[in-house]
């Protein structure tokens, strides 16, 4: 069972500190974060929630870094194509 | 596209037990009603299956339709058991064209519901009629033990005159049509199952039940002979809906997946529960069928009403895929959708 | 949703997909497995087929713990919810899946108590909530999921309730793979390797298939994105001649793994001399059971079940479509004898099983132009 999705920790209960709230897309469940190490999960984490517990904290840095990275690669090739575009017309004008 | 051949078999029904499926409007409850039901009651109008029978009476057309409501728990945000059943017959008949006329109710009640429950399911269904213009004239009220009918079930008979504007059916879909969705997607299924507290989870949600007439006179306003069906997609989905008017057809659906709208909640649950929003039942939705030319107007006609803002265009029919829903996504990629298979959400309407 | 929208921005996927396209070589046929039946899923439910070039070929691996689950052993588990006294409780996989006398779902409707739950947490309040029956629960999933399950007996033990037990059929994923790649049957290139699985294990135990096999390893997420980067990642390896554990998925998986969750498996549970898989046979140190210590929460010395090995079908080929030697539509039954309403195999109910995927989300039919 595979199936695991993302969540924002809303809320630690104080009196079962093993209890998080977490909300995904506005829906909001308990979930048992006693998979992870103790005090490292804070109200506004995001975890990785499977068969109602908290499997991973979500390393955000890394994340936004991975997708920066992509976009910065998107980025390159539009320019690489401009630049072929450039080439191109200079060819034609040159014949 | 990748395709396989599957062998098309003519539905039969050699189940050995119901199952909670075969209530659940997907495929096993096409194959109860078509593979046992019709072919046992064998007669032109029910050979149609649409949502209300529809027949000729001295030349004027007269709209009939049942539905039984099962649904637990008995009040859930938004609505209750009692609005269910006057919105829900009231819709059938909505959706085949015809100006709900009157309703007729039966109740079967378990020993030991408490009077004051049956006292708000039935003022709940009198302000539901008052509000679609109806009256319920008539019924029967039975009682079982207790340990039966889980409080209350209700059926409603509704009958309804069709619209001389409404020229509605399968033959009429033509590829090019837009396929017309009145709201978001998901609401009424996922606030049930949040309501029966079964699962740990919290959401704003409530069910989306209300009777569709205004939005039936709005779309045969506008588009009048343009509009070519319509359908309540509530057991079953919007996928089950278009599933049933493609099916040995000579056309297909097309939906585009950005389009469709839903509450993030509705989103939400569904990706924690691995369940596929096109299949969660819907009481105050309906999908349109509508000639292109006529599309806009009626798109921008729906959206003009109280509770329309949400109206969408979520898709077209096209000559392929035949006979099947297709869903294609933003970046390229395409699914079938197919009816639904089993119950995930049981007891729902 | 945050975390799940990002990895489906048109955009980025047309970016990768360039990429890829860019990386694969024309004169090569690439082979590349995805072990996990997650993957398999997003892999159809993303349409992602068509955005890989002709020559990138995804094989679909036996990551599907319900689909590996011999039928001998559903037989047991339901033996045990024919008893008065007990519920069953199970994940909604479970409950579409076909035992000799039939599913789960039939069996309730003929009677028996078999509830459907969404955690072994749930299942474990069940048993506190009803002191008067025994309350089992049906356990499959691999290393994801075994840790929840472990958990779950460590709370029963801690809180003393007696009425609960777990039929344990956790497999560990490791030994499948090795025994796909020790196949006669198998040409592989490489792995995507299972993104949650690893959340829990780290990525270290994929190691030896890049030192002993020579083929690289990425650890995926389940996004279109996720997947698409996997790939891409792959050919640049393949191009290079590399074979390295790489971990596309590194937002989520720690490449030590989840300690705690280890500890609380290695509280629970021993590996079994060997296990049963469909498809791939007895394979050895592959799958857990609960140790002594859980004895008295261990259904299979609570109860007493039959035991009986049950082959599949003989027009069945489960076995070589969760080995990666058939597609799904190669099978004889695909579609006919074997449906979502009527399976003969797991493979076609389960939410991770190939036969599942494929006929949910392909087109079948005359050829379309979306």
């Amino acid at each position: 069972m595979c199936l695991a999705i993302p969540g924002q920790v809303v809320e630690i209960s104080a009196e079962q500190p093993l209890l998080a709230k977490v909300e995904v897309a506005g829906v909001r469940r308990s979930v048992n974060i006693g998979l992870l190490e103790e005090g490292t999960v804070q109200p506004g984490d995001w975890v990785l929630i499977h068969v109602g517990f908290a499997m991973s904290k979500i390393e955000e840095e890394g994340a936004h870094e991975q997708l920066r990275m992509l976009r910065a690669l998107g980025e390159d090739q539009l320019a690489l194509d401009e630049l072929r575009g450039y080439t191109f017309a200079e060819r034609e004008v040159q014949r | 596209m990748e395709t396989i051949v599957r062998t098309m078999n003519r539905v039969r029904f050699d189940d050995a037990q119901i199952e909670m499926a075969h209530g659940a409007g997907g495929k096993a409850s096409r194959r109860l009603v078509e593979g046992l039901i019709v072919p046992l009651l064998s007669n032109h109008v029910l050979a149609t299956l649409s949502d209300s029978a529809v027949w000729a009476l001295d030349g004027t057309r007269i709209a009939t339709t049942a539905d039984g409501y099962v649904v637990k728990p008995l009040r859930f945000p938004g609505g209750s058991i009692g609005e269910l059943a006057v919105n829900g017959t009231v819709n059938d008949l909505a959706v085949s064209g015809a100006v709900p006329l009157a309703l007729m109710a039966t109740f079967i009640l378990e020993a030991g519901l408490a009077g004051d429950a049956l006292r708000a399911e039935v003022e709940a269904m009198a302000a539901a009629a008052s509000a679609a213009g109806v009256s319920i004239v008539g019924g029967d009220t039975k009682v079982v033990e207790h340990g039966f009918a889980d409080g209350m079930y209700i059926t409603t008979f509704g009958v309804g005159r069709v619209d001389d504007r409404a020229q509605l059916g399968p033959s009429r879909v033509k590829p090019g049509d837009a396929i017309l969705l009145s709201g978001p997607i998901g609401d009424h299924g996922i606030t049930i199952l949040l309501a029966r507290g079964e699962l740990d989870l919290e959401a704003n949600l409530s069910s989306d039940t209300r009777p569709l007439t205004a939005f039936v006179d709005a779309l045969l306003n506008s588009a009048g002979a343009g509009v070519h069906w319509m359908r309540d997609p509530t057991r079953g989905g919007v996928a089950t809906a278009l599933n049933e008017l493609v099916r040995g057809n000579a056309f297909g659906a097309v939906l585009h997946e950005e389009a469709i709208p839903m509450h993030d909640p509705v989103r939400g649950a569904c990706e924690i529960l691995g369940l596929d929003p096109l299949h969660i039942a819907n009481e105050g939705q309906l999908i349109a069928v509508v000639d292109e030319r006529s599309a806009d107007a009626a798109l921008a006609a729906m959206r003009a009403l109280p509770g329309g803002e949400g109206a969408a265009r979520i898709g077209e029919i096209r000559e392929q895929p035949h006979g099947a829903v297709l869903a294609t996504t933003a970046y390229g990629g395409g699914r079938i959708i197919d009816m639904l298979v089993g119950d995930p959400l049981p007891r729902i309407c | 949703m945050k975390y799940v929208d990002e990895y489906r921005d048109p955009e980025l996927i047309a970016t990768v997909a360039r990429e890829i396209a860019k990386a694969a070589r024309p004169s090569r046929h690439y082979r590349i497995m995805e072990v996990c039946g997650g993957h398999t899923h997003a892999i159809y439910r993303h349409g992602l087929k068509h955005i890989l070039p002709e020559n990138v070929e995804l094989i679909h691996g036996p990551g599907c713990p319900v689909c590996v689950l011999p039928m001998g052993r559903v037989d047991d588990g339901l033996s045990i919810a024919g008893r008065d006294d007990v519920i069953l409780t199970a994940f909604g996989d479970m409950m579409r899946v076909p035992g000799t006398c039939g599913t789960p779902l039939a069996l309730k409707a003929r009677g028996a108590d078999i509830r459907m739950v969404y955690s072994p947490l749930d299942a474990l309040r069940i048993a506190e909530t009803n002191p008067g029956k025994r309350v089992c629960f049906f356990a499959i999933g691999f290393e994801t999921t075994a840790p929840s399950t472990a958990l779950t007996l460590l709370r029963a033990r801690a809180r003393g309730i007696r009425n609960f037990f777990v039929f344990c059929n956790h497999v560990t994923i490791v030994p499948a793979i090795r025994a796909i790649l020790d196949s006669p049957d198998m040409r592989l290139d490489a792995f995507v390797g299972p993104g949650h699985v690893s959340t829990v294990t780290g990525c270290r135990p994929y190691e030896f298939i890049a030192k002993d096999y020579k083929k690289p390893v990425v650890i995926s997420g389940f996004e279109p994105l996720d997947i698409l980067e996997s790939i891409l990642m792959i050919l640049r390896q393949l191009d290079a001649g590399e074979a390295r554990v790489e971990n596309q998925y590194r937002r989520i998986v720690p490449w030590e793994g989840n300690l705690p969750a280890l500890r609380a498996m290695a509280q629970v549970f021993e590996l079994r001399p060997y296990f049963e898989w469909r498809g791939l046979g007895f394979i050895s140190q592959s799958a857990l059971k609960l140790n002594a210590n859980f004895a008295a929460w261990d259904a299979e010395t609570q109860f007493e079940i039959p035991g009986v090995r049950v082959t599949d079908p003989k027009a069945a080929q489960c076995g070589e479509v969760l080995k990666g030697v058939l597609k799904p539509p190669q099978c004889k039954l695909f579609g006919k004898e074997c449906n979502p309403e009527h399976p003969v195999g797991a493979l076609m109910v389960s939410s991770e099983g190939a036969c599942a995927a494929y006929y949910r989300y392909v087109h079948t039919g005359e050829a379309v132009t979306a």
